[in-house]
């Protein structure tokens, strides 16, 4: 029994007029009204647990994603929601964290390496390649000229405080173990994160 | 957090002070909804503005913006003069009974020891008396002059409840009725919780903001209980896991410090940390240094880090200032001093102070590499965005380049919330495009740096050549080899004293206490060790079971410490070792060890009678009431004026702000005057918007549009501004055009017999995303941090404020 959802309104509607026990029992209307629930969405989509990446209060959600994570299909997101079994926020999300989906598929989402030279008035897209190529040799050369391996006391210091780094205070503690590792061997001292803002 | 979230539950007084909980961490404030409705707790907020979390207050208070530490001086006044202090508590946990040397002294508004010209202190003189053994000298019965308690009883005699009126602005009996209730915890088994968040810490005194509440928390007996605490919100969802794992400039890994250049030596260095108990029989945690620094170095050094190059020291940067810190950074650009930045997931022409210097600053870089998922201002300053960014592309020389990151749903691994708790999340989609995690970058940047240096040379390569990178795949190292490397492993079969081994060569350990100084053991993050041991990946444990549903939730994710989930727990129970709380113990002595819902705080086994303090990473194993050398501006806190301020300071008129703030001259210069500016600003964060981030998100951009201010109902009748309207407010610095949202929120204050205006201002808008285009609160806000942590003075700043037509449409 195939019906439009304008037909399936007006059939619960005339049933349910008509007799509203009947379409509880699973009379004609009844039928119809099953036949013409879509499946639950979410039941053939695949459920990853995750943070919110907004505030510390870090409740859990539930990440929900079309595809099965085989090696050939690209997982599309496409619903998230609190985590109930989270012991904090037991389910529930605020205005920032009802948005997430939002902000996964932002139109300013940014998708390719990107370029502005000297003087330019616009970016151009560049390959991964050179982007990190270029920025290796800027900041060796600007290590290589500026690198204080000892101060006017005598003092071995091996700093460099001619680039900095501001660290992301949204990236896992992962990102900003290998993060610290990279950037303190180069000697790097103007360093910092999100902490006093 | 010293507590959890959902322990808020246990407070019988919560106060929110310094933060805006129902809006800014509505998910965690049900806690608070809860302790009211189950625990028949009470409210009380105080706050410049009637805000949400006001609104559901049992008790409001308007403040004036920065003066919090008058208030709570205000406070601890009280509870001294009243007699309302828990004694048993303050006498066997805190430093109340300490003598402190007789070359200690305030006058008018300055600590002993104040150098002018420097302006910062020789604190030599705000330090015990020692007897001969080294220990400092007590006196149990509080009546030496010099005792604490009673320097801190002189300290604030100036506060009285008209004095703190006179300041704050605050309405007396409201005032009256707080102290009246911050007081009735000081009952052994009544409990008072502290929230706040950047309304403490965005101050030129934000530091001794949060001091001031931490002391009077100590007075009330309620550190380290249940619903006690004193419980920082914090913000981004990884800014305790960044803070843990060290990336600030003066950090490393796990609290270590990073070296400075009079510490030439490793055991010049060494000599300054492992603290030396102050007090017989003390634990001072603190002595075990050695062994998290040298594991810390063969963690990131491997092999190269021996006992004869002494572990590697010379290889860590020292530092020859206090700090490398953003406003300090800026300066540096400006002045032009330097070549490089990278802003990774960090935006910071948005959220640093004095958007016109940062602005300026960037164009005089050589190159700036910018790492998010979106599309930040900060990688588009160069661009002309009309009046919101105005520029001319052509005279800008800086190299830009816009890499594009996966978000938190592509990625594993690991974030620290504010309770201190590891919580492992897993990748659910991959990144659009060609976008790549952060790992992947920054492992790429690596490994070209390190190829040149091999092939061409250059300056002194030894640390990157020899960092530890033993990754399955080492362009983009598995999170979960991170984290085991952050955990630690064993690189020798370590024995007991019996010559048993306890933990095989290369297996990963189970607690720091299995560290060692001697390179047989590796840990990238001591505090961390235990979150990923041979049993598997602690973080991601899900069992949500919680012993008498009292707030702990031992098994769910992994807490640093060792599993602990209330710092100081000790404290929980009186010095026989029974809860000062019978109803809600957290851990009691049970006559051969302690036993409970949490972790102790230190080995099981510590017998009462050993008397050891609660505050084992104190030297004197107590709770501070007299903070030592440890703050930049004085060992009690004391109330200065915000750097932009509508008010001289009644208390001391010559000290009117931080004697030992950090101010460049050039933002000195730029500071107004209440004569051209006079009334005062206050930024804050909207409900719907989450920093500079939500506006790239649909829904959230169209819920909170476009940029706006708050102002009350009485100014902006004087200023014929009316609901809705075009208005230019402006700072010393900058001017912002935007609507005015006028309100009852805000009510104007009498501060020293003068009315004062507050206007409020939203920070959310920039140029990029998908909400109106907007000028940026920080472009009106002062460069001026804190002197202790350099956090900019974004709550307290003066403004003007007119009528203004709006843009053409």
């Amino acid at each position: 029994m195939q019906l439009s959802r304008r037909g399936f309104i007006k059939l619960t509607g005339a049933g349910l007029a008509a007799s509203s026990l009947g379409a509880l029992g699973f009379g004609p209307a009844g039928e119809a009204m099953a036949a013409a629930v879509r499946p639950f969405k979410l039941v053939a989509a695949t459920e990853t647990r995750n943070t919110c990446t907004y505030c510390s209060v870090a409740c859990g959600i539930l990440i929900y994603s079309m595809g099965d994570r085989a090696k050939n299909a690209r997982s599309n997101i496409i619903h998230i929601e609190g985590d109930p079994d989270h012991p904090v926020n037991r389910g529930t999300l605020c205005p920032k964290g009802a948005g997430l989906l939002d902000v996964v598929h932002a139109p300013t989402r940014l998708k390719t390496p990107r370029y502005r030279a000297p003087g330019a008035s616009e970016f151009k897209e560049v390959s991964w390649e050179f982007a990190l190529g270029r920025i290796a040799r800027l900041m060796k050369d600007d290590r290589d000229k500026n690198f204080i391996d000892k101060n006017k006391a005598g003092t071995t210091v091996n700093r460099w405080t001619t680039t900095g780094m501001l660290a992301a205070s949204a990236s896992s503690s992962e990102t900003a173990y290998l993060t610290w590792k990279v950037a303190r061997s180069l000697g790097m001292v103007v360093f910092d994160n999100q902490a006093r803002v | 957090m010293t507590n959890t979230w959902q322990d808020i539950k246990n407070a019988n007084l919560v106060v929110v002070m310094g933060g805006n909980a129902a809006e800014a961490h509505p998910c965690g404030f049900k806690w608070v909804i809860e302790a009211k409705i189950e625990n028949s707790a009470k409210l009380v907020v105080i706050d410049p503005r009637f805000t949400r979390t006001a609104s559901v207050a049992d008790k409001y208070a308007p403040i004036r913006p920065g003066t919090d530490i008058a208030f709570l001086s205000g406070v601890i006044r009280y509870l001294l003069a009243n007699d309302r202090i828990q004694h048993e508590y303050v006498r066997a946990y805190t430093n109340a009974g300490m003598i402190v040397k007789e070359e200690f002294g305030f006058v008018d508004g300055l600590f002993s020891g104040y150098n002018e010209d420097t302006h910062s202190y020789d604190k030599s003189s705000w330090e015990y008396e020692f007897d001969e053994q080294g220990f400092a000298k007590v006196d149990e019965t509080w009546q030496h002059p010099r005792c604490v308690i009673n320097l801190l009883r002189k300290h604030v005699d100036r506060y009285t409840p008209e004095m703190v009126t006179r300041i704050c602005g605050t309405p007396i009996e409201k005032y009256m009725e707080i102290c009246e209730l911050f007081a009735s915890t000081s009952a052994p088994d009544k409990a008072m919780t502290s929230l706040f968040a950047l309304g403490w810490t965005q101050h030129s005194v934000g530091a001794q903001n949060i001091r001031s509440m931490a002391m009077i928390q100590l007075l009330l007996g309620n550190i380290g209980v249940a619903g006690g605490g004193m419980n920082a919100l914090r913000g981004h969802s990884n800014i305790q896991g960044l803070t843990d794992v060290g990336l600030l400039s003066n950090a490393m890994p796990g609290y270590l410090t990073l070296p400075y250049d009079r510490e030439d030596t490793f055991e010049t260095y060494m000599s300054t940390k492992q603290f030396k108990p102050l007090r017989p029989g003390q634990i001072s945690y603190w002595q075990n240094y050695r062994k998290f620094m040298v594991s810390f170095q063969k963690a990131i050094y491997g092999d190269a880090a021996t006992a004869e190059n002494n572990w590697a020291y010379d290889w860590l940067p020292k530092l020859d200032v206090p700090l490398y810190d953003i406003i300090r950074a800026f300066e540096m650009m400006d002045k032009g001093e330097m070549t490089g930045y990278i802003c990774q997931g960090f935006n910071p022409l948005q959220a640093f102070p004095d958007r016109g210097k940062i602005r300026r600053s960037l164009g005089k870089l050589k190159y700036l590499i910018t790492m998010d998922p979106l599309d930040t201002e900060t990688s588009r300053f160069w661009e002309d965005f009309g009046p919101q960014n105005p520029s001319k592309p052509e005279d800008i020389q800086t190299e830009v380049f816009q890499l594009p990151t996966t978000c938190f749903a592509e990625e594993n691994g690991s974030l620290v919330n504010s309770a201190r708790w590891l919580q492992w999340h897993w990748k659910a989609a991959e990144a659009p495009g060609m976008a790549k995690s952060d790992i992947w970058i920054m492992s790429g940047i690596f490994h070209r740096m390190r190829e040149m240096y091999r092939k061409e040379g250059g300056a002194f390569p030894d640390p990157l050549l020899h960092l530890s990178w033993n990754y399955t795949d080492p362009h983009d190292p598995d999170p979960e080899e991170l984290s085991k490397d952050m955990n630690g492993r064993a690189l020798v079969d370590l024995k007991d004293a019996s010559g048993a081994v306890t933990v095989h060569a290369g297996k990963l350990l189970d607690g720091f206490a299995q560290l060692r100084d001697d390179g047989t053991t590796a840990s990238g993050c001591w505090i961390f060790t235990g979150s990923f041991t041979e049993k598997g990946n602690q973080m991601a444990r899900r069992d949500a079971s919680d012993p008498r549903e009292q707030g702990i939730a031992p098994n769910w994710a992994w807490a640093w410490p060792a599993n602990r989930r209330i710092l100081y727990n000790r404290a929980s129970a009186d010095p026989a070792g029974k809860a000062w709380n019978p109803g809600k113990p957290v851990i009691e002595w049970n006559g051969t060890q302690w036993t409970g819902i949490d972790v102790p705080d230190y080995t099981p086994t510590t017998k009462p009678s050993d008397s050891v303090g609660p505050f084992i990473m104190n030297a004197e194993g107590l709770g501070r009431l007299f903070a030592r050398d440890q703050m930049a501006e004085g060992p009690f806190p004391e109330h200065y004026e915000p750097f932009e301020s509508p008010s001289e300071n009644i208390l001391h008129p010559k000290v009117k702000s931080n004697p030992a703030a950090r101010v460049f001259a050039d933002d000195r210069a730029a500071m107004g005057k209440v004569a051209d500016f006079p009334y005062v600003a206050t930024t804050y964060r909207l409900t719907e918007h989450f920093h500079f981030w939500t506006k790239h998100a649909l829904i959230n951009a169209i819920l909170q549009p476009e940029e706006f201010i708050e102002i009350g109902e009485v100014l902006a009748k004087q200023k014929g501004i009316v609901q809705g309207g075009w208005v230019k407010v402006s700072s010393k610095r900058g001017w912002v055009t935007c609507k005015a949202y006028v309100t009852k929120r805000i009510k104007p204050l009498i501060v020293d017999g003068k009315p004062t205006h507050v206007i409020g201002v939203p920070l959310h808008w920039g140029f990029t995303g998908q909400a109106r285009k907007g000028f940026g609160a920080n472009t009106l806000t002062p460069s001026v941090g804190d002197a202790n942590t350099q956090t900019p003075e974004f709550k307290a700043f003066l403004v003007n404020i007119e009528r203004a037509t709006g843009p053409a449409v």
